[in-house]
């Protein structure tokens, strides 16, 4: 039985066993391979996407419980059309692998949609889900920060 | 510097190459060129190609493996710099595997010396042993030898092209050569016009390449700047092509599952339950393992998961306890090398008080964040192999020896490394994509590996163990005897790669121990290999670090005993050794405005290791907060020479600590009924936003070499944690990971 799914905003009909999890869909049946396989136990938030704007790891939902329409790193932006995010990313030379760093860009965009101004313990909290084995947390905060402060100006 | 440029200029000739269109510039060796891997036109000079100029555009390679330390940009800035282009307007590739693309820096890393006081001599002879790099085909990203390797090549490359582009203008508007300038890609006329490099390429690629001066390093645009990554756009939006991201037209996806008691045969496996699974495609033998072929990654994982195997024994001893008894067997033995021995170190001098410690720091995953995988494509007659690996053209050989074809039969394309630490310079998730796709011809398939699979197949950095002798009197060390036992990585490495057991004195295993660069008359320092088949590799930073935490633990416990500050202490015995080394350790202290007094609950440790051509020196702080201890502040000094991207290097110099760190902190593999007991992030977790510490960085470069940034941040990291919890605490850190030992934040 197929499963209908809303990505980026396209209509979507998945024919794949229930209990396949979010993120296998995305990458191998969708084609969106910007969201990353990391440990697949959500523990490290490389799998990170929104459903119905709230950070998820797509590893832990099953495709049949999807709930809502789901965002992608590609849904938010692209290289010729980046988002405010992704622009301080940018900016901020955050990445090094590049790996974790859409599941980082899509967790901290949901924390900024939540909370406009995040102070360090905010970030802390909201982003010690998320690993990265490079170690590139202090232009991950200064990011946020940055981009706090560009959507505020905005 | 001249030095070595004058050595490289001897010994390398820069060479252009005609090809449709356009041209390509590189280097070559001048007695046996390796053939390009470009495929120049027949008949045309072989060289190693670093510039491609055709009517599209100028295309750079820089065929070391981008894995996150940013070398793709700094070698394009290399050329970039004296060919006059920009870097958001050229295009820059890894380049496919190939013999010319070889590192020459890694071998001459090899020589026994201690490489801080290494004369000019040494220096010279270790980049002449570096073509040796091309005769072994070590393609290899590793060893922080990037920078070294292409610090002149490309700069010559870069330079070459562009002289030679600027003769085919002049021969064009009939002027001389040096009348003609370059600027943003293109050749200026004396009145002004400008002809793009692309209009040029074709003839150039007609003309014998003139005699090149590289700039001075005054005059550089580029060099020494903090520059846009080449790769950030696309890391930042998710378009960045991994190994796991690879879609060939067709593609199937499968997992796999190696017996995990590594090493062992696999006796027999029912795949029964597995076959009648949703998705599954094909389940494969491998011999020492079983794959699953099917529609996607999660249902080849839950098919792989539900064959039932039976697996043989590991070929070492099944429990952590008896594999460290083995190691510390090895310290009965005689050395396998002594690469210091200065002074006599039997005797202890008149009125020493001896000073004595023994340590011993765990089995290490490598956990890069993206899960081993690569995708094959196997004919029958040629495979094609796309992953993130450090050595494409060992990788090459390996798929190639798998698949019973011809070198030339196997196209490699590497793409991102999502993380390598090491790990991918490792051959066997190549050769396992490659069976796994010889069971399916004509189909591309990718082989990812679950966590738990990457977690428990690993090439582990090898748990050591050091037993420490030393003396201090009136204050000062005069006397250090250090052993150290592990399993060799070398050796191992040498035997994976090429079939041939490795065997001499190993400098690996002893590096970080016998190169230190303090004046301690009496010192003496050994290596013994413990002689277990666990399977070990090249950790980031390898000997170093488990060598750093011993030597620097025992200054600090040495500094201790003598009554001392433990910074002082270091920085008299730098001062009379190595002038950088001795400014690392003071520009911490100044940093940190260290008094060598701290506030109740507070805690500060240092440690200075010099590694890879680089001195670094850490200052760390701990808190006490309510009995928990956070890791507060870090103050890192680092003496690279010349910093080529300071941003790179500031971000290699706190990565490679916060990967040293995650170690020193909770990094432990052990094993039981001959099983890696850790399988995942929860039991094998690393350092996260919350527990990170704010940190500052500190680039020096009065450093006569060219030194790594990628590695020597990792090693002063444990001890100096170590000796931080020392001074809040009073308990010493013997053993790692300190979570066993302190109440730390994680």
């Amino acid at each position: 039985m197929a499963t209908d799914l809303k990505i980026n905003g396209n209509q979507h009909q998945i024919d794949l066993p229930d209990d396949v999890p979010l993120l296998w869909v995305l990458r191998d049946e969708v084609g969106l391979t910007g969201t990353k396989f990391g440990c697949g136990v959500a523990a490290c938030g490389a799998c990170t996407v929104h459903i119905d704007g709230e950070a998820v790891r797509s590893c832990q939902v099953a495709l049949s419980d999807v709930w809502g329409d789901v965002t992608t790193i590609e849904g938010i932006g692209t290289p010729d059309a980046m988002t405010a995010i992704q622009q301080a990313w940018v900016d901020h030379q955050v990445a090094q692998c590049g790996y974790c760093q859409s599941g980082q860009i899509m967790q901290a965009a949901a924390l900024l949609a939540e909370n406009p101004a995040p102070s360090d313990t905010e970030i802390d909290d909201a982003m010690q889900g998320n690993l990265c084995r490079c170690g590139t947390y202090p232009r991950i905060r200064a990011a946020i920060h940055d981009a706090a402060s560009k959507l505020k100006e905005a | 510097m001249a030095s070595v440029g004058k050595i490289l200029r001897r010994t390398f000739l820069i060479g252009s190459a005609a090809i449709v269109g356009g041209v390509a510039f590189g280097a070559y060796y001048v007695s046996r060129p390796a053939a390009n891997p470009l495929k120049p036109a027949e008949g045309e000079t072989a060289l190693s190609p670093f510039v491609l100029i055709d009517q599209q555009g100028v295309t750079l390679f820089a065929p070391r493996a981008e894995m996150g330390q940013g070398v793709m940009t700094t070698w394009a800035a290399l050329i970039a710099e004296e060919l006059d282009v920009e870097l958001d307007q050229i295009r820059v590739l890894h380049g496919p595997a190939a013999a010319a693309y070889y590192n020459s820096a890694l071998v001459g890393e090899g020589l026994p010396n201690k490489g801080y006081d290494i004369s000019d001599f040494q220096h010279n002879l270790g980049e002449a042993l570096g073509v040796l790099g091309r005769t072994l085909s070590l393609q290899v990203t590793g060893g922080s030898t990037s920078m070294k390797d292409g610090f002149e090549r490309m700069r010559e490359a870069g330079a070459t092209a562009r002289e030679t582009l600027k003769q085919a203008a002049a021969d064009r508007l009939g002027v001389d050569r040096s009348e003609l300038k370059t600027q943003n890609g293109a050749v200026i006329a004396p009145d002004g016009t400008r002809i793009p490099y692309t209009e040029l390429a074709e003839a150039a690629g007609q003309i014998e390449p003139p005699q090149v001066e590289l700039r001075d390093p005054s005059n550089w645009r580029l060099l020494g700047q903090n520059l846009p990554r080449v790769d950030v756009v696309g890391k930042s939006t998710g378009t960045a092509e991994f190994g796991i991201d690879v879609r060939p037209e067709g593609l199937k996806f499968a997992s796999v599952r190696i017996n995990p008691k590594l090493g062992g045969e696999m006796k027999g496996f029912d795949a029964s339950a597995a076959e009648q699974m949703s998705g599954v495609e094909k389940v494969v033998d491998l011999g020492n393992g079983v794959a699953v072929v099917a529609s996607n990654t999660w249902l080849a994982i839950q098919a792989v998961e539900a064959i039932d195997v039976d697996w043989g024994d590991a070929p070492y001893p099944p429990e952590t306890d008896a594999v460290f008894a083995e190691i510390a067997k090895a310290f009965d033995a005689s050395p396998n090398s002594t690469m210091r021995d200065d002074g006599d170190v039997d005797t202890l001098p008149d009125g020493a008080t001896e000073v004595t410690a023994e340590y011993t720091v765990p089995y290490l995953a490598h956990a890069t964040m993206e899960p081993m995988n690569a995708t094959a494509l196997f004919t029958g007659s040629a495979l094609e192999l796309w992953c993130g690996n450090q050595a494409p053209t060992l990788i090459q050989i390996r798929a190639a020896n798998t698949a019973n074809l011809d070198k030339e039969a196997v196209e490699v394309h590497t793409t991102y490394l999502g993380g390598g630490f090491g790990r991918r310079g490792e051959l066997d998730f190549g050769e396992i994509a490659t069976k796994v796709a010889m069971a399916i011809p004509g189909v591309p398939v990718q082989t990812t590996w679950s966590r738990e699979e990457d977690m428990r197949h690993d090439y582990y950095r090898p748990g050591a163990m050091a037993r420490m002798r030393g003396a201090v009197k009136d204050g000062q060390a005069v006397l250090i005897d250090g052993k150290v036992a592990a399993q060799s990585c070398t050796q191992q490495a040498v035997q994976r790669y090429t079939g041939i057991p490795g065997g001499g004195p190993d400098k690996v295993l002893v590096e970080g121990f016998f190169n230190q660069p303090y004046a301690v008359p009496n010192y003496r320092m050994s290596g013994h290999i413990a002689d277990l088949d666990i399977p070990v590799g090249f950790w980031r930073s390898v000997g170093n670090s488990h060598n750093g935490f011993f030597h620097e633990t025992f200054m600090d416990e040495m500094a201790h005993a003598a009554g001392r500050d433990p910074l002082e202490f270091r920085l008299e015995l730098a001062k009379a050794e190595h002038a950088p080394s001795a400014g690392c350790l003071q520009a911490v202290k100044e940093m940190s405005g260290w008094t060598g007094e701290t506030p109740d609950g507070v805690g500060r440790g240092v440690a200075m290791t010099y590694s890879f051509g680089t001195p670094v020196a850490q200052v760390i702080e701990v808190v006490d907060e309510d009995g928990t201890i956070r890791i507060a502040k870090a103050w890192i000094a680092c003496d690279v020479g010349l910093a080529l991207d300071p941003g790179t290097v500031e971000a290699q110099m706190f990565g490679g600590m916060i990967y040293g760190l995650s170690a020193a902190v909770m990094g432990e593999i052990t094993f039981s009924d001959g099983e890696v007991e850790q399988y995942n992030f929860p039991d094998y977790d690393a350092l996260r936003m919350h527990t990170a510490p704010v940190t500052e960085v500190k680039i020096l470069e009065t450093n006569h070499h060219l030194g790594g940034v990628g590695e020597p941040g990792t090693p002063p990291s444990m001890p100096a944690l170590g000796n931080a919890l020392f001074d809040l605490t009073g308990e010493r850190a013997r053993t790692l990971p300190l979570i066993n030992q302190f109440n730390l934040l994680v």
